[in-house]
């Protein structure tokens, strides 16, 4: 799902961190040759534009176009970033219209799939520096029947729980490392009755119910292996097999306990956005979220981020992981971007090419706010503390898994999904009754 | 600032706007001088050619336009309906099977038709009564103008408003930003959750929905109203009639005919709508409603399959407003 | 005007009036909120309604400050998108009507067989969802026509540019005005029009020397339905841009400002009030137009 993934937001301090950056070593507007030794390889198409497609937009966009201008200046390609958040839809009209973008950025692998025949597959020297430069894994992500197409882009770890450092001081309470123990400190903020132990937000306008997807697949990680898990997320294994309604379940302890989050039925209008204002106002303990929420939080909630060591700021939010059953199991959950191309021109095949290279991903991450699982990206320049947090779990983590419903089929993945566990909380529909309509509306071929 | 270095390679706002201004002109100008040119060539031709040039210049345009643009892709749909999800293989019936079987759209069903039957209504009746009101009025142009005012906005401006209207705060503790809540509470009833709750919460987004269409009721009936000759008005008096009376037995059935179109306009606008739907509750709660199911059927789920086939059952909804529409035309003509 | 009949003003009441100003307020009350919203700090939005600015008041320009000239790399300022949007809707308002006006002339005052069909039709085509067309409409643009291998409309390389827009904002527009304007151009006393004949006058002098003058009222009444509506589209700029900021209206930036920044109300009301500016202008400036003319052909009488 787009808001997921393209959030990796620029947050006041990492807007600071660009001016700084480009400040200091911006290209001198002279001199064009010097600097430029790295592009070599993509000369000859001066005055060339490519179009990218994508749901990154404003203020994210803009980290990313900044991220570009020594790849113009040097090779004389404009590249013209053309963000809407109607892409998930559009995407579909412009292919079939016979507009297609030269490269889009999909931000689910499932949609991906559906555009195999009018996608140009990866030349060789992507292919080769995808090989190189991420894991089998995230290749594999880009890849419909054998062919790769779409090369990994940005990446970003959901398995957060977001808190405020100096509530849990003042209150003495510990971060747990167990699911056990996280449900046991619940009950105890439940019981002293100070604050509510948890918050939680599903509203997202036409896809409401993406949160309770993401919860859903955590928790699934956690309960069951990675080989279930990717039964589930492929169909192997029916969605109302008994393993899912043990997710379900678990799941259920929290976000439909009203001791642990209030009024449950209202999580359901409570955006995605507002979801967590709770932990920086300290009306509530803890959030489940990916990463991005962090910079909405600072943006329309006054938030700062702050390392969980930090407990002097009345408005400090961090996270801590999403723990596994037990201490020794670290499941992550992630997303990520994919850049395919509907075009097989050079600049086009260039761009996709650069996307690649740690080159470009080091100057990414170092705009700030972003991060990705390019091999050759260098933790140092990751600088804010909750993407050092991410990268960290992403290293360490036992297994790693893509959201399973942006890899589910997207009458499902953006579908009777996200509805049904809307529904859910909503109507407090029971978990047999979800997990069965989810299986009925899953397409036969 | 620190963007231009790299902006420089990029197109001023200027540069961008120069080429499309001269294109708008040039557009304009050359539609004009066509039309232009067509009109001074075609009346000096001799009048056999004209007989059949009228049709050409006048009709055919249109037409051509409608046919393309609107016919091709409803027979393409039409085709579509009775195919699989990516339009490679008929599957006859199935789609239009699974519209009425699954409960979801079912819903979907239901609420379209409650859309349909309170919007038309509920604005005409209210457009009715206020341009009978303003029309008693010494300076009715404020009021008019403030009833108008919605349909200045975008359908997701209005989406934005109201929002805000029936926005809900689950924490009792904290303030209202919605209007609604503030108010219940100011009676001392805690408000519900307005979006969440079915039925309510589809009626709330038909508020929305009247909010919107009473301006164009009452702009049009008002101006239909004007028309009304006094002597009938007067002679209505003499015989003793009321208000009331007068109202319902002189004004209403002598502009029947722009009440007809008032209610066929607005309820093919409330079959089409999907916006309020959309930035609301996103089809949620069981609010949802064909426009937008299709919409998402067809491009976020790509089933084009299932999205024709709804499309067509929208279709077929409307037919009966343009079967009565028809005989009433037919009926007019004939007194002429 | 004599619009204010002695008949009438007998029965002027006040209850009347203040039943009508009551219900405009009311009508008015949630655009009122949204308004006050916008000239107020992000905070206050978020954690007090409306309301309270009038007790406890604090105003900023801020918000309009931000959508108006938050500058981006990725993104032109708002005046090149305001451009756009009148670009765009200038001829999406001319083209429709003067062919529908053109159209509903032949099907009013033309004999000829099937015309009564082709008016039904056209009618019923009020109720093709946009959304069917999207893709023909698209492929038509951007590949041709091609039946079989003749080849009936080239590829003629618009993709783009406005003219794509205009085109479809032409076709969505017909059946609407063609209905209307038919209904009153066939309310044009026949003698008039046979009068005229007799004199000499062809069918295309006829048109320019009466049917045009006659349907100024009408014409105008409708533009303006035309433009609200054009002005206000999001899915057909959105669609038919080809995806290119050169030519994307208001409407597809505003969307974009908002969507990216979380739930952003203060983003929200005073984008909502810049792209109503222009409609609410044009209302106030041809509202009178309302007045006279608009749908005169549906009434009887």
């Amino acid at each position: 799902m787009s808001f997921k993934t393209k959030r990796v937001l620029a947050a006041t301090a990492s807007a600071a961190v660009a001016t700084l950056f480009l400040a200091g070593c911006a290209p001198a507007d002279s001199g064009t040759a010097a600097g430029c030794e790295a592009y070599a390889d993509y000369q000859g198409f001066e005055g060339t534009e490519v179009e990218v497609y994508t749901t990154i937009i404003a203020p994210e966009a803009d980290l990313f176009v900044e991220s570009f201008a020594e790849f113009e200046e040097c090779t004389g390609i404009t590249v013209n970033w053309n963000g809407t958040q109607e892409f998930e839809a559009q995407i579909a009209v412009r292919v079939e219209g016979g507009t297609a973008p030269d490269l889009a950025i999909f931000p689910q692998p499932g949609l991906l799939a559906r555009f195999k025949d009018s996608l140009v597959a990866a030349p060789a020297k992507v292919t080769e520096s995808v090989d190189a430069n991420y894991s089998p894994d995230w290749k594999n992500y880009g890849t419909v029947d054998g062919t790769f197409f779409a090369a990994p882009l940005g990446a970003n770890v959901k398995s957060f729980v977001w808190y405020n450092p100096k509530v849990f001081a003042d209150n003495s309470y510990t971060i747990p490392t167990t699911w056990q123990e996280l449900l046991d400190l619940s009950d105890k903020i439940a019981a002293e009755g100070k604050i509510q132990p948890w918050c939680a937000g599903f509203g997202s306008g036409e896809a409401t119910g993406w949160v309770g997807t993401d919860w859903m697949e955590d928790i699934m990680l956690r309960t069951a292996s990675a080989e279930t898990y990717d039964k589930w997320v492929t169909h192997g294994i029916p969605f109302n097999d008994p393993a899912v309604a043990t997710a379900i379940g678990e799941a259920g302890k929290i976000l439909k306990n009203p001791d642990y989050v209030g009024d449950v039925a209202s999580i359901a209008t409570t955006t995605f956005q507002d979801g967590g204002a709770g932990i920086v106002d300290g009306t509530c303990a803890m959030h489940r979220q990916a990463s991005f929420i962090g910079g909405i939080l600072a943006a329309d909630h006054g938030a700062t981020i702050v390392e969980p060591t930090d407990t002097s700021m009345d408005n400090g939010i961090s996270v801590f992981y999403f723990p596994g059953t037990s201490a020794d199991n670290k499941p992550a959950l992630g997303g990520g971007e994919f850049v395919a191309a509907f075009s097989d021109r050079g600049e086009v095949q260039a761009l996709q090419h650069y996307l690649t290279t740690p080159l470009w991903n080091n100057a990414k991450a170092k705009l700030g706010g972003w991060f990705s699982a390019n091999k050759g990206l260098d933790e140092a320049n990751v600088a804010d503390p909750v993407n050092k947090v991410a990268v960290q779990i992403l290293k360490n983590a036992t297994t790693f898994r893509f959201d399973g419903s942006d890899v589910m089929p997207a009458a499902v993945g953006a579908g009777t999904f996200w509805k049904e566990m809307t529904a859910w909380v909503a109507e407090d529909k029971s978990d047999a009754d979800v997990l069965d309509a989810i299986e009925a509306s899953w397409p036969k071929n | 600032m620190i963007n231009t270095a790299f902006s420089l390679a990029r197109k001023t706002p200027w540069e961008v706007i120069f080429p499309n201004l001269i294109l708008l002109i040039v557009s304009l100008a050359a539609f004009a001088a066509v039309i232009y040119l067509v009109f001074l060539l075609a009346s000096r031709v001799n009048v056999r050619v004209q007989e059949w040039l009228k049709y050409a210049v006048f009709l055919a345009p249109a037409v051509l336009f409608l046919l393309i643009g609107l016919v091709y892709p409803t027979l393409r749909t039409l085709v579509m309906s009775f195919m699989n999800a990516d339009s490679t293989e008929f599957v006859g019936l199935d789609n239009y099977v699974w519209s009425f079987t699954i409960p979801e759209i079912l819903v979907v069903l239901r609420n379209t038709f409650v859309w349909v039957l309170f919007v038309p209504t509920l604005s005409t009746m209210l457009g009715l009564a206020i341009a009978y009101l303003t029309d008693r009025m010494k300076r009715p142009g404020v009021v008019k103008s403030l009833i108008f005012l919605p349909m200045a906005i975008s359908f997701v401006g209005a989406g934005v408003i109201w929002k805000f209207v029936y926005n809900f705060q689950p924490n009792l503790d904290k303030p209202d930003i919605g209007l609604f809540s503030a108010i219940s509470k100011a009676f001392g009833v805690n408000p519900p959750n307005w979006l969440l709750e079915a039925p309510g919460n589809t009626l709330l987004l038909i508020l929305v929905m009247i909010w919107i269409q009473t301006g164009f009721a009452m702009v049009v009936l008002s101006a239909a109203m004007k028309n009304v000759p006094d002597e009938v008005v007067e002679a209505a008096m003499l015989d003793g009639a009321g208000n009331w009376q007068r109202f319902v037995r002189v004004t209403v059935p002598m502009i029947r005919s722009t009440i007809i179109v008032v209610l066929t306009t607005t309820a093919i606008g409330t079959l089409k709508v999907f916006d309020i739907v959309r930035t609301m509750t996103g089809g949620n709660f069981e609010t949802n409603v064909i426009a937008n199911e299709m919409y998402s059927q067809s491009f976020r789920q790509m089933n084009y399959g299932q999205g024709s086939a709804l499309a067509v059952i929208l279709l077929v909804c409307v037919l009966p407003i343009i079967a009565y529409n028809i005989r009433q035309l037919r009926r007019e003509r004939a007194e002429r | 005007m004599s619009t204010r009949k002695k008949a009438k003003d007998i029965f002027a009441s006040p209850i009347a009036s203040a039943v009508a100003i009551i219900i405009a307020i009311l009508w008015t009350i949630p655009t009122f909120g949204l308004l006050v919203s916008s000239i107020r700090p992000e905070k206050d939005i978020n954690n007090s309604g409306w309301w309270t600015f009038f007790t406890n008041p604090s105003f900023t320009l801020e918000n309009y400050a931000q959508v108006l000239f938050q500058g981006s790399t990725t993104n032109p300022p708002l005046a090149q998108f305001f451009f756009n949007s009148f670009a765009l809707t200038i001829p999406a308002v001319v083209f429709p009507i003067t062919l529908a006006l053109f159209a509903a002339y032949a099907l009013a005052w033309f004999n000829f067989k099937g015309k009564d069909t082709i008016f039904f039709i056209i009618f019923g085509l009020q109720v093709v969802p946009l959304q069917l067309t999207l893709i023909p409409l698209l492929q038509l643009f951007s590949k041709g026509l091609v039946v079989g291998d003749t080849v009936i409309i080239p590829d003629l390389g618009i993709t783009g540019t406005f003219i794509p827009i205009w085109i479809a904002h032409t076709i969505f527009g017909l059946p609407l005005a063609i209905f209307l304007l038919h209904n009153f151009l066939s309310q044009i006393p026949r003698e008039l029009i046979e009068a005229a004949r007799v004199d000499g006058a062809n069918w295309f002098t006829l048109f320019s020397k009466i049917i045009l003058p006659l349907s100024v009222p009408a014409i105008a009444s409708f533009s303006i339905f035309q433009f609200l509506w054009v002005w206000n589209d999001l899915l057909v700029g959105l669609t038919f841009g080809g995806g290119v900021k050169q030519v994307a209206p208001l409407t597809v930036r505003i969307a974009e400002m908002v969507g990216s920044r979380g739930s952003g109300w203060e983003l929200l009301t005073a984008g909502a009030f810049v792209s109503m500016i222009v409609p609410l202008i044009v209302f106030f400036a041809l509202q009178r137009y309302f007045v006279r003319g608009l749908l005169a052909g549906s009434v009887k009488g």
